[in-house]
């Protein structure tokens, strides 16, 4: 019982970074810009969240560091991919390799220190209750922040016209100017939001995961952030579903290693790329018609006056 | 009838429609760089008339109504609304002081439904369900049926076309511009579209409607506007002009008639397709369906019928672009070819013209002698133990150059430096120069001013009198008239038996490119047998 409530637990807080972060990239992608710095981004907010917790003591203010952060390095992506019209796979892979080493200079100072991670709720009575009690009523504000996050996300994209508006620069840029939307003011906006998020899914990292800093603790989850949109299919419902099943494969073989089950390790480690390759596989053969991705994503667009 | 008089323009502009325009622009000017667009263009637009917009590409049609729409700032000269200068900051703007757009280039969104690509192109200050009851009541009122809740990608053209219209209605414009409405259109669609026009001329409504057809324009409008690089040549009553007469004003002088040899024999059959069968690559794309033809030699063959009916699918498959299973679909000069890749179909004496120019007939970014090599590598001489003779290749490009009148800056330019008219008449040239036995072709003239869609027909019928066997697929009904010997119209994947040119009348390729058969009485005969 006890290990289940365990399991659960460590799955939800293994996700929470992952939700958040494809959440931001789902509408940046959606806006028709694909960012591959995600990566890039949530490191230097994570760096950035732990260097504001420690310094102010402040759980809170560290997270909206970590936002503040993967917002302005989005904004470079956005001056470059959307202003000067750069390829955005060679942008976004260029503030990947920038953030990594801009957290190593900005964590350099905070590696070694430790904070008191972020608190999480205590209802009694609820709380207490077997199995189910932690796991709902036991979490802390990023994994409740997550779930609120996504959907938002799905009432704004498919319940509000902005939301219309922002898919529709994504399945075509040209059309949407040709009625008149401001098409790159929009994506920027997609961008920074996509940047916000990815700087509180690192700034999660140091503040409710592993209370202390150190340099590339992001380990590839910005990339996994990636394919879960793609997972997806730049669907908010997916998106959740896809968060926690990586999350739970990846618990799951830590645990069944710890059991000693009789497969290399190194096969274990790979199972939730291996999950995620064989889901792809599945959805794009049970596609009907239309296409999934933003018909315009990645593609540059320059208007003209 | 209440939701149609809900329609009617409230003011009485029609009665004094002698007094002051709708709208006017005075010494409008769009330069782009040395380049200028539009020179000084004045043009007046009355309510209750349709006013058509003639002139070839390029001669600054669409950078007059994008100015008029509000899509790009005017570098000189003023817009004028109901006697009012104004200044348009967008579309959105235009929109709200009743100018209504139909793009030629659908500004639709696949992957949004029809009502979601409505709400779009309106101002949003209505609910979308209020807006979903409106779509459904004008779309009712102008007889332009339409789904709300499906996809664009499922549409026809035709019915995307139907969106655009009834998306600008709804906004209840007083001015409406439409962009080649009826390029896309069958015949018979085309005939209820004007239905619709007339209609909404008659409700105090003013259109300005671009068009290249111009019988057309003879039927539908009451002034011409027309253009020629940049300037307004004149202005004139279309219904007392010919067609002739308003071509010569368009192009600044007469087209070249393009004549057949008398006496063009046909021999042996040098393309034959027998039952190709073929699964679309992509997922909306078309499936061919058990399709047969021959082709003589001396023989041009038309193929009409309305884009995406598997058209390009048919090309991918006789270029070898894409493999056949069975080597017999496609037969080549008597030896079957429908396994052989594209460079193998050329050493047969085949020769494509695919219908992109930038992209799929040439390498945009790269030299005219290089686009000549990469279709003739393998049957031209141009490769020499594995080097590229660049003095073949440049040969090649003087040759066209000289038998087709391409006008270029330099000896060599790149591909994407050449307007339309010269880099498809370079294409042509270059795959007729390797005197092909069998030439099949896409959309010969598609957006090639009149002087170079005449040049290229010229060429086809002339390769054909030398005994080449000759497909053309083109959408331009009039072009296959003057050039085809047969016509044969495709739908939904599959081909229609062959038509001899004088008896394919419109009436009748319209009928088949809609898909009705033309010969119901076979089928209840056979029925009866």
């Amino acid at each position: 019982m006890e290990l289940i409530e365990a399991i659960i637990l460590a799955v939800l807080a293994a996700s929470t970074p992952l939700l958040i972060a494809a959440t931001g990239e789902l509408v940046t992608e959606r806006s028709g810009v694909l960012n591959l710095g995600v990566e890039g981004m949530m490191i230097v907010g994570a760096a950035c969240g732990f260097g504001g917790a420690w310094l102010t003591g402040s759980i809170f203010i560290g997270a909206l560091f970590g936002i503040v952060a993967g917002t302005l390095m989005s904004l470079v992506f956005a001056l470059m991919a959307l202003g000067l019209a750069v390829n955005q796979v060679a942008t976004g892979l260029a503030l990947t390799i920038l953030g990594v080493g801009l957290s190593g200079l900005i964590g350099a100072g905070f590696v070694g220190e430790r904070i008191t991670p972020a608190a999480h709720l205590y209802i009694p009575g609820l709380t207490d209750i077997p199995l189910i009690g932690r796991v709902l009523f036991g979490e802390d504000a990023f994994v409740y922040f997550s779930l609120a996050l996504i959907v938002g996300i799905w009432w704004f994209l498919y319940r509000t016209r902005a939301g219309l508006i922002l898919r529709a620069c994504g399945d075509n840029h040209v059309s949407a100017h040709a009625l008149g939307y401001p098409v790159l003011r929009i994506r920027t906006f997609a961008v920074m939001f996509g940047g916000g998020c990815a700087g509180l899914a690192g700034a999660y990292l140091p503040l409710a995961y592993t209370p202390f800093f150190i340099p590339g603790m992001t380990a590839g989850r910005g990339w996994i952030a990636l394919a879960l949109v793609v997972f997806s299919s730049w669907r908010p419902g997916r998106l959740v579903v896809g968060a926690y099943l990586f999350g739970a494969v990846t618990i799951l073989q830590l645990h069944a290693q710890g059991w000693g089950v009789g497969i290399p390790s190194q096969l274990m480690s790979a199972l939730p790329y291996l999950a995620t390759v064989i889901v792809l596989v599945l959805l794009s053969r049970a596609r009907t018609g239309g296409s999934t991705a933003p018909a315009a994503l990645g593609t540059v667009f320059v208007p003209d006056r | 009838m209440q939701a149609h008089q809900r329609m009617l323009d409230p003011t009485p502009n029609g009665l004094h429609s002698g007094e002051s325009p709708l709208l006017q622009t005075l010494g409008l000017t769009k330069r782009y760089g040395d380049f200028l667009a539009n020179d000084s263009i004045h043009i007046d637009i009355w309510p209750k008339q349709i006013h058509a917009l003639l002139g070839e590409n390029g001669a600054g049609k669409s950078t007059l109504v994008k100015a008029i729409y509000g899509l790009i700032q005017p570098s000189a000269g003023e817009i004028r609304w109901q006697g009012q200068t104004i200044v348009l900051s967008g579309p959105s703007e235009a929109r709200s002081r009743g100018i209504g757009m139909v793009f030629q280039h659908f500004s639709l969104f696949d992957n949004l439904t029809v009502a979601e690509n409505v709400a779009l192109g309106l101002d949003g200050k209505e609910s979308f369900k209020d807006m979903s009851a409106r779509l459904e009541q004008v779309s009712k009122t102008y007889g332009l049926p339409l789904d709300p809740k499906r996809e664009v990608w499922q549409l026809s053209v035709g019915e995307r076309q139907r969106i655009e219209i009834v998306r600008a209605l709804m906004q209840d414009p007083k001015f409406l511009i439409l962009d080649e409405p009826t390029a896309v259109l069958t015949p018979q669609e085309a005939d209820q579209l004007f239905v619709v026009l007339e209609r909404l001329k008659a409700e105090g409504r003013a259109i300005l409607y671009i068009s290249h057809k111009l019988e057309e324009v003879k039927r539908l409008c009451d002034t011409a506007t027309i253009l020629r690089g940049g300037k307004k040549v004149d202005t004139c009553n279309p219904r007392l002009e010919t067609a002739a007469s308003l071509a010569r004003m368009m192009v600044g002088g007469e087209i070249k008639e393009v004549k057949a040899a008398a006496g063009r024999k046909t021999t042996v059959p040098r393309l034959v397709v027998n039952d190709l069968s073929l699964a679309p690559s992509e997922p909306h794309g078309v499936r061919l369906e058990h399709i047969s033809f021959e082709l003589k030699g001396g023989e041009i063959l038309g193929i009409a019928g309305v884009a995406g009916n598997g058209q390009d699918e048919l090309f991918a498959a006789l270029s070898g672009e894409r493999l056949s299973k069975d080597p017999g679909t496609v037969v080549i000069e008597g030896i079957a070819a429908g396994h052989l890749s594209i460079t193998q179909r050329r050493k047969l004496g085949a020769a494509f013209v695919p219908e992109e120019r930038l992209g799929h007939g040439t390498a945009p970014r790269m030299k005219l002698s290089e686009n000549a090599l990469l279709t003739g590598h393998a049957a031209s001489g141009m490769v020499h133990r594995g080097f590229i003779d660049t003095a073949a290749t440049l040969k090649t490009v003087d040759r066209a150059t000289e038998t087709f009148d391409v006008r270029k800056a330099k000896r060599d330019p790149e591909a994407a430096s050449l307007s339309g008219g010269n880099l498809q008449k370079f294409i042509v040239g270059r795959e007729i120069l390797r005197n092909p036995a069998v030439l099949v072709v896409s959309q010969p003239t598609w957006g090639v001013d009149a002087g170079a869609a005449a040049v290229i027909r010229q060429a086809l019928l002339d390769l054909a009198t030398a005994g080449a066997a000759v497909l053309v697929t083109s959408q331009d009904l009039d072009e296959l008239a003057e050039i085809a010997d047969r016509i044969a119209v495709m739908f939904h994947g599959h081909l229609s038996a062959p038509l001899a040119t004088a008896d394919a009348t419109r009436e009748k390729l319209g009928l088949l490119m809609g898909g009705s058969s033309l010969e119901p009485k076979e089928a209840a005969h056979a029925v009866g047998a």
